[in-house]
């Protein structure tokens, strides 16, 4: 791969940011401004809404977040090693295993804790 | 200018653009989404450099993951959404003293650097050589991060398991 293979990312960004900005634009150009209260209300598919949108989220959703960014780091630890683990061979492949054995002393740990749990 | 260099320039103002907005935006909720441009833009940094390995982890886990995790804790935190957050505290001489030391030691550091270019290209973005390397001489310290992964774990439930009681 070069960096040219990435062009077509670069154009979709670039495609993807100016039809936003064109659509904000004129709109905010074009379109009438008459503003009620009614009208700028949060859209929650048709429903009043109920309170502050900015309420507090549980820590549960942190411990679900730390997990996720540890398995993928251990995920990604693993990529350059199923590239090539043909010819890395049986020592490579036992390196993985230790690898994997400590992580999951930490994932039991989270699991007799209860933090896989959402009661 | 070629076009990798029009593409250096635009990602690179991009970068700091989304550094910028980082630190002077009032809402906090703002500035991780600037830096979450500015993560993005240094992805592709990466590509041009021909780094698409370290590319694709940026993105998977700065943009994927850190971004998220942050942007968790903004919402974990009381009161601190769609409130202006104040841009200089008490701290602020000393934040741009060590902010002016670092730029200058980097501004020395690069200017004196020898920039050797690689005799010989790196197959498939480096990933090939990045695993013979943590399989053989890296052996031990590749081990050691999956300790370290294992203590950010075991840590991030007991804060969590503490903040809940």
């Amino acid at each position: 791969m070069v960096p040219a293979d990435f062009l077509p990312i670069l154009v979709l960004i670039i495609v993807a940011v100016g039809m936003s900005a064109i659509a904000i634009a004129l709109s905010a150009l074009l379109g009438p401004h008459k503003s009620t209260p009614t009208k700028l209300m949060p859209y929650e598919s048709g429903m009043v809404p109920v309170g502050d949108a900015r309420l507090r989220f549980s820590i549960r959703f942190f411990v679900v977040a730390i997990l996720f960014i540890l398995f993928d780091v251990e995920a990604i630890f693993f990529y350059p090693w199923a590239v090539y683990f043909r010819r890395l061979g049986l020592f490579a492949l036992i390196q993985i295993v230790v690898f994997v054995g400590i992580l999951f002393v930490g994932y039991f740990y989270a699991w007799r804790k209860g933090a896989l749990e959402w009661e | 200018m070629s076009l990798t260099q029009a593409v250096f320039i635009l990602l690179g103002g991009m970068a700091v653009l989304g550094a910028l907005g980082m630190v002077t935006l009032r809402n906090l909720f703002h500035s991780a989404l600037a830096m979450i441009l500015a993560l993005f833009s240094i992805a592709g940094i990466y590509v041009l450099l021909e780094a698409e390995f370290l590319a694709v982890v940026q993105v998977l886990v700065y943009v994927g993951a850190i971004a998220m995790l942050i942007l968790f804790g903004i919402m974990l935190t009381r009161d601190i959404v769609g409130r202006a957050s104040a841009v200089r505290n008490r701290q602020w001489p000393l934040a741009l003293a060590v902010s002016a030391g670092l730029l200058a030691v980097l501004a020395v550091a690069l200017v004196r650097a020898a920039w050797p270019l690689a005799t010989y290209a790196p197959a498939q973005g480096g990933v090939a050589d990045l695993g013979l390397a943590l399989m053989g001489p890296y052996a031990l310290p590749f081990e050691v991060a999956s300790v370290l992964l294992l203590v950010a774990m075991v840590g991030a439930l007991i804060i969590a398991r503490e903040a809940r009681e």
